[in-house]
């Protein structure tokens, strides 16, 4: 590996960050002692909820029949719109999305109603008893029909560099194509769930969310209720992946509200089917391309509309497709550009945030441009690729006016295609397919640029609060919240480092809006990063103070004093932590303070559509190969090579886990995850038995995953950077692969193959390969 | 009759009496124990993060059967050990599965966790799982989903903790356990409940005879991996329930020179290598057959007896030439697998009558089989098409041809129009194959839905055939497949 990292020397010895530590829930998770929110003891006279969803698409609400749900066995109450004492509105921005919809249903399973009864198995029952009348009117399901129908959920919104048009007409050569995306499910394995408990004027609600400040806003809204009478806790997630960023706040909700209505605990664990049916998803997408080049693969004009199924309601549907925008130019400078976005309401779940954010469909269009170029010029892809990367004189700047100025991808996929001797396979591939009728071999190398900061200036903020006890225990606190990616085990190394002190002297507790106030969604990646400054700045400004006071105690100056392997250095005297915080307690030094952080530099013209809206990108290639039967599209993934920037890692361990998980993840959402809408809006696919995610087998055989260790060059928490959300688009190597092994069947050819890749999608392709 | 139902538990005799019928037994952990470790991602048994261990004696052995809690009845416990992820670390030291999982970071969000820990606790013990290499883990591992990890660590743990294992706590307890079990598992009928209302077990073909011509309106439960889900999904509430597992000869095999023939609830993991030795096609479709959980508990009886369209066994055993016997009273009837299935969910089964055994044909010298699966996932998922045939061949010359479906009608079909159009065909000449495959295009009428459109099930039909003929002509299955190869290609007698 070429040396890339010229600020490691420079570094001091780290001791607790920058080891591959366990997970400080591993010993927990095992032994089933990790508790979540269903696996809290129940006080006596809690209540259970289950809601009632709305059994048509679209339609005006002509009867509402509760009259048996109300009277069924253990039945305690039933909630409906007029229980809702202030805004009935669980939305994150727009107030579009009722808790309990009123009138109008605007898709199916849409919640009109909740049953709280006295325990979950009487409140499904009941659910099922109600009588719903829909009037129905004309719906909505796919992207198509909502283009077709002229149907936007907010204006067209564009990027544009230079004059895309009159490049494109200018050639010399010219493409065109029409790619389509499909969304995905997060099947997070731990279901939406929250419980509340009723204080006193106040509510104490335990919710799985990636977003507790959000929730509590939302619930205070709901119940006329000061934000501070309203704590939400939250001490682990199982599993979020976006899906429980605004998707929480109306179980949460609903639980609240039964909770201040009936002045008892109160549970929603929403069941399976009801998860899936009821909360949003990643959009679809369909995918527009023109594309002008030269012989040699250049790229001389790239033109793309992105247009999203995003459902009934905004969510979050502006900033995922923004993102999708921000990343339609994945890793490739772009002459002249155009990139349009429309944003399509249909009657089906509003549509929200998954790891990737829109940046995983923009990325997509654009690699399929890219191959589809480089099969029309009889070249390699991976060939074109490298030759419209960023770099080289003025190749830096962006379809949106921000420069790529930390490009690291020419070194590393010249590493990834050395270590997975792309070159020689792909030569021994092209022999294998020559001779083999039936099954055919594909390969591909797709790289990852990734912007990392929340595209909204204002969330890229983040609050701690840390303590001392006199004992030299450390409590630790802090807005991010922890759904198995191990940021509170990467925050914690960050203040153990800081005390100099063992991780097992750092407490982890639950992320709780009674501590850390205001905070921002745990998403966009950038949970280490900001929340790992915040707590260094609040365990910064401890032991400041323990400095202070240790050198005035022992007439040492300041920069003689420090702290490392439970010890503090004061000159030549050493003394055990835990008894410097007893002496800096005793001489009444607080020991106790928040932190914050901001992030630098970042800032953005949505009218000009112009600035700099990332810190920073992260990078990744991949190298999959795949063997595909092209008599039945059935796939397999053989092998996959994974080279990845985390900067300099926190946590190698934990790194490698968001790289893997994140890339097996996005392999199901471009192979066998498939969600099928039956045209009247029902989803089909609604269960594990029918909404297939990975399994073990479908991992790639041969799998090899390396970090590429090279610092930030943005002063980050430790240099290290973002790694939740770009390893998913590291996936983009197998649907290429994929694509690859099509095109062997008819050179020169575009292969028509849509997203997910499902068999019977393959074969699709195959069949209208060699019809035409 | 024994009034209430038994089982170990933390080295305990738990007794229930007053139970719903239906009580799974992941409700009885979660709401009756408040054991909170196990889990439900979904109770429907697809992603095994209720996964618990049965420990039982079976045939003078102690098993250790992974089994989905969340579609389990309680019931189906008694007469065993009942091991949830909290009980297997000793005091403060976790149990070398646990060990490994933590050290190789097998857990991300942990929720999966559990129950992965719970399979890996049977392979542990598993006796013949054979090396412990990746593809043994990834098929051990196949009814568990996690959704964080990639599944690459809790494989490398997998293989770290459970090769070449020493034992642990639980086989030093062994023998005293099998004593404890040999009293609780006895062989007296069950009968938990009243006339109304019950969850029975009885322990004798005649008691279950006798009891279900009693009570025709009962539930007849095999292994309940089906109507586990009328419970969770569906809501019913079953008020009579009739557990076939206790009925020892109902799990026999019986192993003839020219067949197999299966008791009704001879488990899917049980019939495995009887089934593979038959043909390996036959093994790896059963590899295939949802998870390890389910096919510990899933019976050949009740994939045959709930009529599902797909039911992944019957298209192979209708092409095997498999029969059904029925069992009603004292009497008994034997029909060829493909007539019981009627319509859809409509099977030839009396009021009162059940399934007693399955015989399953071995191949004769010039027969030759073969079958595939096509779904979106290559474990663990429901089919869209199976094809499975069978062929009398006079060398290269078709004599005869069993070509049956699944997914293609509305039970599981022989296309009897393409069978007549192959015979006479011959291996070696493509073109003699083409009338079958225009007759395949009446055979079946096939529908779209979420699993796959009519079209392409009509184009994988015939592919799947075309595969077959020229995997029988000679084409290698390396050449041919991407899953499932043969270890060597057996060229027309």
């Amino acid at each position: 590996m070429p040396p890339l990292d010229p600020l490691a020397e420079t570094e001091t010895a780290t001791r607790i960050v920058r080891t591959p530590t366990a997970h400080d829930s591993a010993a927990r998770h095992v032994t089933g002692t990790a508790t979540y929110i269903d696996d809290l003891r129940e006080p006596q006279g809690t209540l259970h909820l289950a809601p009632g969803g709305a059994p048509a698409a679209h339609g005006r609400i002509t009867r509402l029949g509760l009259e048996a749900v109300r009277a069924a066995p253990g039945v305690m109450r039933v909630l409906t719109p007029a229980d809702i004492p202030g805004r009935n509105d669980c939305s994150p921005i727009k107030g579009d999305d009722p808790i309990l919809a009123e009138g109008i249903v605007d898709f199916h399973g849409q919640v009109l109603f909740a049953v709280v009864a006295d325990t979950r198995d009487a409140a499904r029952r009941a659910v099922r008893l109600a009588e719903i009348e829909i009037d129905p009117e004309p719906a909505l399901i796919t992207v198509d029909q909502a283009l077709e129908a002229e149907h936007r959920l907010v204006p067209d919104y564009s990027f544009r560099k230079g004059d895309s048009a009159t490049a494109l007409k200018a050639g010399p050569r010219h493409l065109s194509g029409t790619l389509m995306i499909g969304g995905q499910e997060h099947f997070y394995l731990e279901g939406q769930v929250a419980f509340a408990m009723p204080g006193e004027g106040a509510m104490h609600v335990y919710s799985s969310t990636q977003h507790p400040s959000e929730v509590q806003a939302i619930i205070a809204n709901m119940l006329k209720l000061p934000h501070a009478a309203v704590t939400v806790e939250v001490r682990r997630m199982g599993g979020g992946f976006g899906g429980k960023e605004t998707q929480a706040a109306q179980w949460a909700s609903l639980a609240a509200l039964a909770a201040w209505l009936t002045g008892r605990p109160c549970k929603l664990r929403l069941d399976r089917d009801d998860d899936m049916n009821m909360t949003g998803k990643r959009h679809d997408f369909r995918a527009d391309y023109q594309v002008a080049f030269d012989e040699t693969g250049n790229i001389r004009s790239y033109e793309v509309t992105l247009a999203s199924r995003c459902g009934y309601s905004a969510d979050l549907s502006s900033a995922v497709n923004d993102r999708a925008m921000y990343h339609s130019d994945n890793a490739y400078y772009l002459p002249a550009a155009t990139i349009l976005s429309k944003r399509m309401k249909t009657h089906t779940v509003s549509n929200t945030a998954f790891r990737g954010f829109g940046g995983p469909q923009g990325m997509l269009a654009i690699e399929r441009t890219i191959d589809a170029m480089a099969w029309s010029l009889g070249l390699d892809p991976l060939d074109v690729r490298k030759r419209n990367l960023y770099g080289g004189a003025d190749r830096d700047m962006t379809p949106y006016g921000m420069r790529v100025t930390d490009n690291i991808l020419s070194e590393l996929i010249e590493c990834l295609e050395k270590t997975s001797n792309y070159r020689e396979r792909r030569a021994a591939i092209a022999q294998l397919n020559a001779n083999s009728r039936f099954l055919k071999r594909g390969l591909a190398l797709t790289p990852v640029k990734f912007g990392i900061s929340f595209t909204n200036v204002m969330f890229n903020q983040a609050g701690a609060l840390v303590h001392v006890y006199h004992d030299g225990t450390v409590h630790l606190n802090h807005g991010g919240t922890e759904m198995g990616q191990g940021l509170f085990t990467k925050v914690a190394q960050v203040v153990a480092e800081e005390f100099g002190i063992d991780l097992e002297r750092v407490q982890i507790t639950a992320t709780t809006t009674a501590k850390v106030p205001n905070t921002s969604a745990t998403a966009a990646s950038a949970g280490s990063d900001l929340n790992g400054m915040a707590a260094q700045a609040a365990a910064r400004a401890i032991k400041t103070r323990m400095i202070e006071f240790a050198a005035a105690e022992f007439g040492v100056p300041a920069s003689e004093i420090c702290f490392r392997e439970n010890q503090v250095f004061i000159g030549c005297r050493v003394i055990p932590f835990s008894e410097m915080a007893t002496r800096a307690w005793q001489a009444r030094v607080s020991l106790s303070s928040t932190g914050f952080y901001s992030t630098p530099k970042i800032h953005w013209d949505r009218e000009k559509a112009t600035g700099r809206p990332f810190y920073y990108f992260a990078y990744g290639a991949a190298c999959s190969e795949v063997a595909v039967d092209v008599t039945t599209g059935e796939m397999k993934v053989l092998r996959t090579d994974i080279l990845h920037d985390v900067g300099r890692s926190l946590n190698p361990a934990i790194d490698l886990g968001q790289i893997e998980g994140g890339f097996v993840q996005g392999m199901g959402w471009l192979t066998t995850e498939e969600l099928v809408f039956h045209e009247d809006g029902r989803l089909l696919t609604h269960s594990p038995s029918t909404y297939k995610i990975p399994c073990a087998s479908d991992v790639p055989a041969d799998f090899r995953v390396a970090l590429f260790n090279g610092a930030n060059r943005e002063d980050t928490i430790y240099r290290s950077k973002a790694v939740g959300e770009p390893p998913l688009m590291l996936a983009i190597s197998v649907f290429a692969a994929i694509a690859d092994a099509l095109h062997s069947l008819v050179p020169g050819k575009s292969v028509p193959l849509d997203a997910p890749a499902t068999p019977e999608s393959i074969l699709r392709a195959v069949q209208e390969l060699v019809r035409a | 009759m024994r009034e209430e139902i038994r089982f170990l538990r933390r080295g305990r005799e738990v007794q229930l009496r007053d139970i719903a019928p239906s009580l799974t037994l992941l409700d009885y952990l979660r709401l009756t124990e408040h054991a909170v470790g196990t889990k439900e991602g979904c109770a429907e048994g697809d992603c095994g993060a209720c996964t618990v261990v049965l420990r039982k004696h079976v045939n003078g052995r102690l098993v250790y059967q992974p089994v989905n809690a969340c579609i389990l009845l309680a019931g189906q416990a008694d007469g065993a050990e009942v091991i949830t992820v909290e009980d297997l670390a000793d005091d403060a030291a976790l149990h070398p599965v646990q060990q490994m999982m933590a050290e190789q970071h097998g857990s991300q969000c942990g929720f999966c966790t559990p129950g992965f820990v719970m399979t890996l606790f049977a392979l542990y013990h598993a006796e013949r799982a054979g090396p412990r290499d990746r593809s043994v883990v990834n098929d051990w591992i196949a009814g568990n989903l996690c959704r964080c990890t990639g599944y690459r660590p809790i494989v490398d743990a997998a293989l770290s903790s459970c090769s070449g294992t020493t034992g642990d706590r639980f086989t030093a307890q062994e023998s005293a356990v099998a004593a404890a079990l040999r009293v609780l598992d006895d062989d007296g009928d069950v009968f938990v409940g009243s006339d109304a209302r019950f969850f029975a077990a009885p322990g004798s073909i005649a008691g279950l005879a006798t009891l279900y011509a009693a009570h025709s309106d009962a539930v007849l439960v095999a292994g309940a991996t089906d109507v586990g889900l009328w419970i969770t999904k569906k809501l019913q509430t079953l008020p009579k329930v009739i557990w076939m597992g206790r009925v020892r000869a109902l799990a026999a095999i019986e192993d003839m020179p020219d067949a197999v023939t299966f008791g009704a609830t001879v488990s899917h993991e049980t019939a495995l290598p009887w089934l593979a030795a038959i043909d390996p096609d036959l093994g790896e479709l059963m590899r295939r057959f949802a998870g390890k959980q389910i096919r510990s508990v899933g019976t050949i009886g009740g994939n045959i007896a709930n009529g599902s369209p797909i039911g992944d066994t019957p298209p192979a055993l209708i092409a095997l030439g498999a029969t059904v016997t029925l069992q009603r009273g004292d009497a008994e009837r034997t029909l060829a697998l493909e007539d019981f299935f009627l319509a859809y969910g409509k099977q030839d089964r009396a009021a009162g009558e059940f399934v007693r055994t399955v015989r399953v044909p071995k191949l004769k010298a010039h027969e030759r089989f073969r079958c595939y699966k096509i779904s979106k996932r290559f474990d663990q998922d429901i089919s869209a098409v199976i094809g499975a045939f069978k062929f009398a061949l006079d060398g290269s010359r078709i004599e005869a041809a069993r070509l049956a479906f699944g997914g293609m009608a509305a039970t599981p079909k022989r296309a009897r129009q393409a069978e007549a159009a192959l015979a006479n065909g011959h291996l070696a000449n493509e073109a003699s194959w083409q009338p079958a495959m225009t007759a395949l295009e009446r055979d079946f009428t096939p529908i779209t839905d979420h699993r796959a459109s009519a079209a392409y099930r009509g184009d994988v039909a015939r592919a799947l055939l075309r595969k077959a003929l020229l995997e029988l002509g000679g084409t290698a299955t390396q050449d041919t497949r991407i899953v499932g190869i043969r270890e060597t290609a057996d060229a027309a007698s």
